[in-house]
């Protein structure tokens, strides 16, 4: 660490380094003043302390680990005196962020990735544009982020209560998943999920890697059309696609039968598995087929041998695929099951609709958790399977 | 290969013409391909494109009209458009025996609410009209048959007419009703063989026997009742049917009858437009009955706007992740495949968390004195909530198209624009943004594609101004039950996503599609 802060010497003068203090301290201050109806006031104490403050860091205390040290504990200990536990943690939070700012900006590390003749406008752009980029990042994550704690809420309010905001105990419970585990509803949907979606995998994982294999073949005829039709279950909108699938399947007497879901969701859950296993087989190499019947290997041996180990993470990612798009499928399953096959999904969509119950979001918070699992792997078939292809991971 | 001569056709190893071995070869390989696939094309044919193709073929079907009513609606159409608008006392006379046989089906009540979409008030006169044909007293037929010939009152008799084979050519009418008797007292788990012949049947009989006017052909029987028939004692079932209701002798519903007779009809789709098929021709619907007009407008245009704010938001965080090295890059694009992995349900479920009145954007608000606590904003149950949630959701389905058109353009064009004196702007406007535009094109048709036929997000968060055509189609299909409308507005826009679907073809192909990772 300390060689790090030789290699990173104080580079900019005295007025950036309080300014910069004074303008980060000054958007908090004026956040600050805001809740407590004084938005003025927040802004010019904010910017006259924050100057001050970036000012000694920078210019006494010299090491950043010493001032981060110091600005934690004083966000903590002001923040506590404000607003108890949420306080300490916000200033907490405040002072460790505002002492990295300052270093950052005192040390010359934000014109890293900027040419050094770029002018202080195109600097101040380009922070301004990265700001913009983690605005929409956090648009795109905290929704999710969001639904977690509210999981844990100890009343029934899909909303923080101020003893969440105190992080008093009291304020927290484990209720909602208590009611998941062991409401008949929402175990029957769980079963209900779990009976349909590996049955609808396995049924789309066979037929679709079957049919990839053949459209992967050198010559096939009318290629683009059976393609776009083994697509179409994709692009096609859920709604006709149910609305369809009802009227056929009540006409044939599959509406509100197990198998009649099954079949609907193998159907959707089948044009990933195409694109997958189509994807992994572009790279795959046909000499080693030949190879291994030049050997004396049958076709089958040769595929459940040579072919299937080298193309298994692409139709394990179909798989994973197609399973997803099966347990998390609501729209078809619908108008195409009845009660008896009522899913995961179907119970937390009347549930949103009907009775608001926060349980809804303890079953999110599982399936968030469930769905960077499922994330994490596919990343780790991705990089076996370039690794396999001799493509190094990047 | 050294004996091969050089003025013959190169040979395989087998002897055969190497041309011809080539092409065996070929087509083997071709049918080897196309029976790996087949399976599969069989199973999608089966289970998702004959729906489809089913969907499409009731949003024209109406045998309804013409299959409860058979009888009347042959009168009504022999008479052609010549016949007065509320016909004579013949039409009635079968519509009696078309309803009487209808109400022991319980087939008038579907058929009232297959035309009520039509004209509302047909569904009540209907089940009306069903409950009373079966007590109106018509035995008077019967008994003045029996007088003609006693044989009449035999099954037997019926039987041995529905058995020969010119009786069908006779007395059409007759054995329709005596048939259609058979099938619903054997339905009811009795024997017709043991039964005697109910009342309507003679109805038939008598109009038969009046609209008869060669008799050389028939028995004996049929003449002598033949002759006898025109001095009946009739009952006046256009009087009997005005009794009850007098909507009967109401020009309109005999014009929906006659308007939706035909086997298929243009009627839903037209409908689906805002027109209505009238007795004359088409017209547009009054103005407060125009609704799908507006609801197509709204769900083009929210699904515009959901993917200029995707190209908006995209854009930038796409370009970030391009121009930011590998290991970063991907660690940024777990930020956008979490969302995107996330099950639907439970992103919609936090945005009803995030934006309602009580939730976290409108507590963030009054904490920050922004608003006050009776000033809360509604940013749920309309457009606002629908377009910010389903922004929110079809966002990856951009970034990831646009991320990796970005990736494989070369940063040195930039630089080099730069060299030769561009501003920023000027280099990334015209050297850098022009390259990135298939990326755009895919992710916009993308996200316009998944966003016109969205269901579920409007549905919770879109309140009455926030949904869809696709809400309006569900409605129809598990509320009013109306099938017919549910298929042909779906159609509609089967056919915009299927216009989309070509373009969206022709600019990035098919097996182009990318799946994040």
């Amino acid at each position: 660490m300390n060689a790090q802060k030789i290699e990173n010497p104080i580079v900019v003068s005295n007025q950036l380094v309080a300014g910069g203090g004074a303008f980060f301290a000054a958007v908090f201050g004026l956040l600050y003043g805001m809740t407590q109806n004084i938005p003025l006031i927040g802004v010019i104490g904010g910017m006259a302390l924050g100057a001050v403050a970036a000012f000694a860091i920078v210019k006494i205390a010299k090491s950043r680990r010493i001032s981060q040290f110091g600005m934690v504990a004083l966000g903590l200990i002001v923040g506590y005196l404000q607003a108890r536990i949420s306080g300490a943690i916000i200033g907490a939070i405040f002072g460790w962020v505002f002492t990295w700012f300052v270093f950052w900006l005192a040390t010359g590390k934000y014109r890293r990735r900027l040419p050094s003749y770029a002018t202080p406008g195109q600097v101040l752009w380009h922070h301004t544009f990265v700001v913009i980029c983690w605005a929409i990042f956090i648009f795109l994550i905290t929704p999710i982020i969001v639904v977690m704690p509210l999981s844990f809420n100890a009343e029934n309010f899909f909303t923080f209560t101020p003893a969440m905001l105190n992080f008093d105990p009291a304020g927290y419970s484990l209720k909602h998943y208590e009611d998941f585990f062991t409401n008949s509803d929402w175990q029957g949907a769980i079963k209900n999920s779990f009976a349909i979606a590996p049955v609808a995998t396995l049924l789309s994982v066979s037929l679709g890697t079957l049919a990839a294999i053949g459209l992967s073949q050198p010559f096939v005829p009318f290629r683009r059309a059976i393609m776009a039709i083994l697509i179409s279950p994709m692009i096609m909108p859920l709604i006709i696609s149910a609305a369809g699938m009802y009227f056929f399947y009540s006409r044939v007497g599959l509406q509100g039968t197990y198998l009649g879901v099954v079949l609907a969701h193998a159907a959707l859950g089948i044009p990933f598995v195409i694109i997958t296993v189509t994807a992994t087989l572009v790279g795959f190499d046909h000499s080693l087929t030949r190879a291994s019947a030049s050997l004396g290997a049958n076709p089958v041996k040769t595929f459940f041998r040579v072919q299937m180990p080298l193309i298994l993470p692409g139709v394990i990612a179909g798989g994973l695929f197609a399973f997803i798009t099966s347990f998390d499928e609501v729209v078809v399953v619908l108008f195409v099951g009845s009660a008896g096959q009522k899913t995961l999904p179907w119970q937390m969509f009347t549930g949103l609709r009907e009775q608001i119950s926060p349980t809804i979001l303890a079953v999110a918070t599982i399936l968030v958790v469930l769905s960077i699992l499922m994330l994490t792997t596919l990343e780790m078939l991705r990089r076996r399977s370039e690794r396999l292809r001799g493509i190094s991971p990047g | 290969m050294s004996d091969s001569t050089n003025n013959g056709p190169v040979l395989a190893a087998d002897g055969t013409p190497l041309k011809r071995s080539l092409r065996r070869s070929l087509r083997l390989q071709k049918f080897r391909a196309l029976l790996l696939i087949a399976p599969l094309l069989a199973f999608i044919l089966i289970t998702f494109i004959a729906p489809i193709a089913d969907m499409l073929f009731r949003s024209v079907e109406n045998k309804i009209v013409e299959e409860t009513l058979p009888q009347t609606i042959a009168l009504i159409d022999a008479g052609g458009p010549i016949e007065t608008i509320v016909p004579n006392q013949k039409v009635f006379s079968a519509l009696y025996v078309d309803m009487f046989v209808a109400a022991e089906n319980k087939e008038h009540t579907r058929l009232g609410t297959r035309l009520n979409y039509e004209q509302s008030g047909i569904s009540s006169l209907f089940r009306k009209s069903g409950r009373r044909v079966a007590r109106l007293d018509v035995e008077v037929y019967k008994k003045q048959f029996e007088e003609v010939d006693p044989q009449w009152a035999d099954v037997a008799t019926w039987q041995s007419l529905a058995e020969s084979a010119n009786s069908a050519e006779l007395l059409p009418r007759a054995m329709w009703a005596y048939n259609a008797w058979r099938d619903y007292v054997r339905a009811d788990g009795d024997n017709p063989d043991k039964e005697a012949p109910e009342d309507f049947i003679y109805v038939a009989l008598y109009d038969d026997l009046i609209a008869l006017d060669d008799v050389t052909s028939a028995n004996d029987l049929i003449r002598k009742s033949a002759d006898a028939a025109p001095d009946f004692e009739t009952v006046n079932f256009k009087e009997a049917f005005v009794k009850f209701d007098k909507d009967w002798a109401s020009e309109n519903v005999w014009k929906t009858l006659r308007t939706y007779s035909t086997p298929y009809t243009e009627g839903y789709f037209l409908n689906a437009i805002d027109f209505q098929k009238d007795f004359d021709g088409y017209s547009l619907r009054p103005d407060n009955q125009r609704i799908y007009g507006v609801l197509f407008m709204r769900t083009l245009f929210m699904s515009l706007v959901i993917t200029a704010c995707a190209v908006l938001l995209g854009y930038p965080i796409a370009w970030l992740m391009a121009n930011r090295p590998m290991r970063e890059a991907n660690l940024l694009m777990i930020m956008v495949l979490l969302p995107f992995w996330t099950s639907l349900l439970v992103r919609t479920s936090a945005w009803k968390v995030m934006l309602q009145q009580q939730g976290v954007i409108n507590d963030t608000l009054v904490w920050l004195n922004l608003v006050d606590e009776a000033g809360r904003l509604v940013l749920i149950n309309n457009q606002f909530g629908t377009i910010v949630a389903m922004t929110h959701i079809l966002l990856p389905f951009m970034v990831l198209p646009l991320y990796s058109v970005m990736r494989t353009i070369p940063e040195s064009y930039t630089r080099a624009a730069k060299s030769l004196g561009a501003t920023n702007w000027t280099a990334f406007w015209r050297v850098y943004f022009p390259q990135s535009v298939p990326g755009i094109g895919a992710g916009s048709i993308l996200v316009f594609i998944l966003s016109i036929g969205y269901y579920i997000t409007p549905e919770i968060v879109g309140g009455t101004t926030g949904t869809f055509i696709s809400n309006r189609i569900a409605y129809h299909i598990s509320s009013s039950l109306n099938w017919g409308l549910a298929a042909a507005l779906g159609t509609i826009l089967l056919a915009v996503v299927l216009l989309l679907y070509w373009v969206y073809d022709r600019i990035v192909g098919i097996d182009n599609v990318k799946l994040g990772g």
